[in-house]
C-alpha cells in the first residue's frame, strides 16, 4: 500500500469557496415582485372597468409571470422555476381560501346584528315581527345531538374495533364496503328512514327528538367507524405483541393498551364525526319539525333545532319578513360556533391526551 | 424456576407456506441459548413458537410438541394467554408502552391482568426489576416520567424489566441488540450473564461474537433455498460450535464462506 500519496505544497493556495455566492433576490423579494405582477394586473383591470374575476385571474398570471421573468434574469432559470411553483401553489391556496373567507363573513356579517341575549334566552313563542330568539332551537340541536352521540358514539368504537381487531376474511370485507356505502347515504334518506320507521309504531305523522337523534345515528355511525378505524390501524402492532407476550389476554390487551394508545385520535374523530350531523337539516325537518315552543323532552312532541329553524325563518319570516331573514342569518352564525367549538375541543383532546415523549 | 424446553418434530406454517421444518432440540434450564443463522431462515419464527406467540399472525399455525417441565405447550386444554406468562419475551425493537410512565411500563404485566397487589409490594417489583434489568439508577428519580422519553438502549433494557416483573420461567430475546450502540449491547449481554442463573433465556442474533460471548449452547439454522423451510442444521456447545462444529455448512457460516 505504498502507492504515491499526495505532495502537498508548502503554501497552499487559498482555495475558491466551495459554493460560488450567487446573486438572488433579498428576502420577500419574491413576494414583492409577485405584488408588483398584481398591482399592474390591478392598472390593466381598472383601465377596462374594475371586475373581481378579471383582476383575479390577471393578478395570478401576471403575477407568476413577472416573478418567472424577474427571477430568470436574476437568479437563473432552476431558483426561477421553484419561485414560478411556489407563486401557483401559494395562488391556489388564496383560491381556494376565498370561498371560505366569502362565507364567513357574509354569514358574521348579516348575523352579528342579532347575536344578543334576547336571541339566547327567549324562544319564539308568540313572535311574529321583531324580537324572538332561538333558546329553544338551540337546545334542541343540543339534545338531539347528544342523544345521536350517546347512540352513535358506542356502535361506532366498537364497530371499529372488531373491524380491526377481531374481524377477518370476507365477513370483514363486505362489513367494511358497507360502512362506506352507509358514509354516502343522502341525509334525507336517514331522515324518512326513521320516520317509516317509527311511523310503524306510532302511527304517521309522528315527530319527535328522539327520531332525529335515530336519523342522525344513522348519518353518524359510519362516520365514527372510518374514522375510527383508521385511527385505530396506526397503534403499532408491536404493543400489542408486547401485551401478548406479557401474558394479557386479548380484550385486556385492546382496553387496556389499543385504545389508551389511540385515545386522542378517538376522541377527535367522535368530535369531528358530531361536527359532521350537527348541522344537518333534512332528516330533522322529517322527523323532529319545529316549533315556537321551548320542548326538553325528546321523546314527546316536536322540536325546534338550529338549521330548520334557519330554514322556516328564511322561508316563513312572517310580517315584516327582514327580522326573520335576520334571525336565520344569526342562527347560521350559532351554528358555526358551536362546530367552530366543537373542533378547538377536538384539538385539545388530541393534544391532552396524546402519548407524552418528555424526557 | 428455569425450565428446560424439549421441542420435539416441530413444523411451523404462515398458511400453507412451511417456514420451519422438523426441528428437534433440548434447550437447558438456567443457561443462555443462541440461534444463529442467516436471514429468514426461521429462526424468530421457531423462538416465536416456543410461547404460541406464532399464533398472533393470522394464518400460522404449527404443528408438534414443545414440551416445557412435562406439559405440551400445543395441547388442547393449554390457553396461549397462561403459556406467555410463565414465557417472557424481548422484541427486536424496544417498545415500551407509549402511555404509561416508567413505573406503569415495569408493573404493566401486572396491571394489565388486573391482579391485586399492595402499593408497597409493586414498588419493591419495581425497583427488583429494574435493578435486575440494571437499569434502576438511571431511572430511579424519574419513574413518573414517560418510558418513550428514555434512550434506546434504556427503553431496552426497560422491556426487558417489564419481561422479568411478571416472574417467567422462560425469557426469549429476538435480536434484543440489533438497534443498540455498542455500550447497550454491553450492557444487555452482562445482564444475560446475571439472569441466566434465574431463567432459561434463548436469544436469536445476527451477531456470532454476540453468541460465541453469552451463550453455552448455539443452534444454527439454514436453508436450502428460497421457499424451502428452514432447518435446524446443528445444536451443539458453543465452544464446538465455533471451533469445530459437525457440518460443514456450519463452519462455512461461522467461517463467513457462507453462499
Amino acid at each position: 500500500m505504498s502507492t504515491a500519496t499526495p505532495v502537498r505544497p508548502e503554501a497552499p493556495e487559498p482555495l475558491a469557496p466551495a459554493v460560488r455566492q450567487r446573486r438572488g433576490l433579498p428576502r420577500f423579494g419574491g413576494t414583492a415582485v409577485f405584488a408588483a405582477g398584481l398591482a399592474l394586473a390591478a392598472v390593466l383591470t381598472a383601465a377596462s372597468g374594475w371586475s373581481w374575476g378579471l383582476f383575479a385571474v390577471l393578478g395570478i398570471v401576471l403575477g407568476c409571470l413577472v416573478t418567472y421573468v424577474v427571477s430568470r434574469v436574476v437568479e437563473g432559470r432552476r431558483k426561477a422555476t421553484d419561485r414560478l411553483v411556489t407563486a401557483l401553489v401559494s395562488s391556489a391556496f388564496a383560491v381556494a381560501m376565498v370561498p371560505l373567507v366569502s362565507l364567513i363573513y357574509t354569514v358574521v356579517s348579516n348575523g352579528v346584528g342579532r347575536l344578543d341575549g334576547t336571541f339566547f334566552s327567549n324562544s319564539m313563542v308568540g313572535v311574529v315581527g321583531e324580537g324572538g330568539g332561538a333558546y329553544h332551537a338551540i337546545m334542541g340541536t343540543l339534545i338531539i345531538t347528544a342523544l345521536a352521540a350517546v347512540i352513535s358514539v358506542p356502535v361506532g368504537l366498537l364497530a371499529a374495533i372488531y373491524l380491526v381487531e377481531y374481524g377477518k376474511g370476507r365477513l370483514k370485507k363486505v362489513l367494511t364496503f358497507f360502512v362506506d356505502v352507509m358514509t354516502g347515504i343522502p341525509s334525507i334518506v336517514a331522515g324518512l328512514f326513521a320516520y317509516a320507521l317509527f311511523a310503524i309504531f306510532f302511527g304517521p305523522g309522528i315527530r319527535f327528538g328522539l327520531g332525529g337523534a335515530v336519523a342522525l345515528s344513522v348519518l353518524m355511525i359510519p362516520v365514527v367507524v372510518r374514522s375510527s378505524e383508521e385511527v385505530l390501524k396506526l397503534v403499532p402492532n408491536e404493543l400489542r405483541e408486547a401485551s401478548y407476550a406479557l401474558g394479557v389476554s386479548k380484550w385486556r390487551t385492546i382496553l387496556k393498551v389499543v385504545v389508551p394508545t389511540a385515545i386522542a385520535g378517538l376522541g377527535t374523530s367522535v368530535t369531528l364525526a358530531i361536527a359532521r350531523v350537527i348541522g344537518e337539516t333534512a332528516p330533522l325537518l322529517v322527523i323532529v319539525g319545529i316549533t315556537a315552543a321551548t320542548n326538553f323532552d325528546p321523546f314527546d312532541g316536536r322540536m325546534a333545532t338550529l338549521p330548520v329553524y334557519a330554514y322556516y325563518q328564511l322561508t316563513q319570516p312572517g310580517v315584516p319578513p327582514e327580522f326573520g331573514i335576520e334571525r336565520a342569518w344569526t342562527a347560521a352564525l350559532v351554528l358555526i360556533i358551536i362546530v367552530m367549538a366543537l373542533n378547538v375541543v377536538a384539538r385539545l383532546i388530541s393534544r391532552f391526551f396524546a402519548p407524552k415523549t418528555g424526557r | 424456576m428455569a425450565k428446560r424446553i424439549d421441542v420435539s418434530d416441530l413444523d411451523i406454517f404462515y398458511g400453507n407456506f412451511k417456514a420451519v421444518e422438523g426441528v428437534n432440540v433440548s434447550i437447558e434450564p438456567r443457561s443462555v441459548t443462541a440461534l444463529i443463522g442467516p436471514s429468514g431462515c426461521g429462526k424468530s419464527t421457531f423462538l416465536r413458537s416456543l410461547n404460541r406467540m406464532h399464533e398472533v399472525i393470522p394464518g400460522a399455525r404449527v404443528e408438534g410438541k414443545v414440551v416445557i417441565d412435562g406439559q405440551d405447550l400445543y395441547g388442547s386444554d393449554v390457553d396461549p394467554v397462561d403459556v406467555r406468562r410463565q414465557i417472557g419475551m424481548v422484541f427486536q425493537r424496544p417498545n415500551p408502552f407509549p402511555t404509561m410512565s416508567i413505573y406503569d411500563n415495569v408493573v404493566a404485566g401486572v396491571r394489565l391482568n388486573s391482579k391485586k397487589m399492595k402499593k408497597n409490594d409493586l414498588d419493591d417489583l419495581v425497583e427488583s426489576s429494574l435493578r435486575g434489568a440494571n437499569l434502576w439508577n438511571e431511572v430511579k428519580d424519574r419513574l413518573d416520567r414517560p418510558g418513550s422519553g428514555l434512550s434506546g438502549g434504556q427503553q431496552q433494557r426497560l422491556c426487558i424489566a417489564r419481561a422479568i416483573a411478571v416472574q417467567p420461567e422462560v425469557l426469549l430475546m429476538d435480536e434484543p441488540c440489533s438497534a443498540l450502540d455498542p455500550i447497550s449491547t454491553l450492557a444487555i449481554e452482562d445482564l444475560m450473564t446475571e439472569l441466566k442463573d434465574r431463567f432459561t433465556i434463548v436469544i436469536v442474533t445476527h451477531n456470532m461474537q454476540q453468541a460465541a460471548r453469552v451463550s453455552e449452547q448455539t443452534g444454527f439454522f439454514n436453508l436450502n433455498g428460497v421457499g424451502q423451510p428452514g432447518r435446524l442444521i446443528e445444536f451443539n456447545p458453543t465452544e464446538k460450535i465455533f471451533s469445530n462444529p459437525d457440518q460443514k455448512a456450519t463452519e462455512d457460516y461461522i467461517s463467513g464462506r457462507f453462499g
